[in-house]
């Protein structure tokens, strides 16, 4: 699943100190849930994001464990405080070991 | 234990992974706001928010699935309110369960029925 995975994120590029923002969080992923047979009734093999973080200037925004219940590409959307300009960090952990991860920059006026 | 080597039905799963998030605790309500569509067409991907002033983490279940755990949201010091929203399967008509850690350490919980038209299981 390393390849066509593909993160996408919505970040204001600006903000006043102290301000909350709303991040939304998309990423390309089949999520393949384990509980799916392929034609010839075999199991299809479980293949998830099981884990996303979102961290700020190195502090920690959300940290989100996921299950095979959640929806292929996967999807959040969550608020966060900007203390200071900087940049948030967005890391996603499949199951095969892969990490996927993004940057925004916010700048604080 | 007349029951045991019994297979739980799937609510008692439920229960029993709530039973391991709070250790038994009593569970309060009030204080988690559970956003869910009442009719899911599709049930591949179901909007579910949540939100919880005060918490520490929330955790979601769905009664009805398979394996009932959904997900958990660990708030950071950086997460403002304490919400947060994203798409989840679900296999049949059921409850959608959340359960918020607060920050006193008690729990809070808050409860939806959402009725599926089509699985989000493949079955």
């Amino acid at each position: 699943m390393a390849s066509g995975v593909k993160p996408r994120v919505k970040v204001p590029k600006t903000a006043a100190a102290g301000d909350t923002i709303t991040i939304k969080t998309l990423i390309s992923h089949k999520m393949e849930s384990g509980q799916r047979k392929d034609d010839d009734g075999n199991i299809i093999p479980r293949s998830i994001i099981n884990r996303f973080t979102a961290d700020f200037n190195g502090q920690n925004v959300i940290d989100v464990t996921l299950e095979p219940a959640i929806s292929t590409n996967p999807y959040f959307e969550f608020e966060a405080i900007v203390p200071e300009s900087g940049e948030f960090t967005f890391t996603w952990y499949d199951d095969d070991g892969d990490v996927y991860d993004t940057a925004k920059k916010i700048t604080v006026s | 234990m007349a029951s045991l080597g019994a297979v739980p039905a799937f609510a008692s799963l439920t229960d029993d992974a709530i039973a391991e998030l709070t250790g038994g605790a009593d569970i309060g309500e009030g204080s988690v706001t559970l956003t869910a569509p009442e009719i899911a067409e599709n049930g591949n991907t179901v909007p579910i928010g949540v939100e919880a002033p005060g918490a520490v983490e929330i955790t979601l279940y769905a009664d009805g699935n398979p394996v009932p755990n959904v997900a958990t949201f660990k708030f950071g010091p950086l997460s403002a309110s304490r919400s947060a929203s994203t798409r989840i399967r679900l296999a049949q008509t059921q409850n959608v369960v959340a359960i918020a850690k607060m920050e006193d350490g008690s729990f809070q919980m808050a409860k939806a029925e959402v009725k599926v038209t089509i699985g989000g299981c493949g079955g």
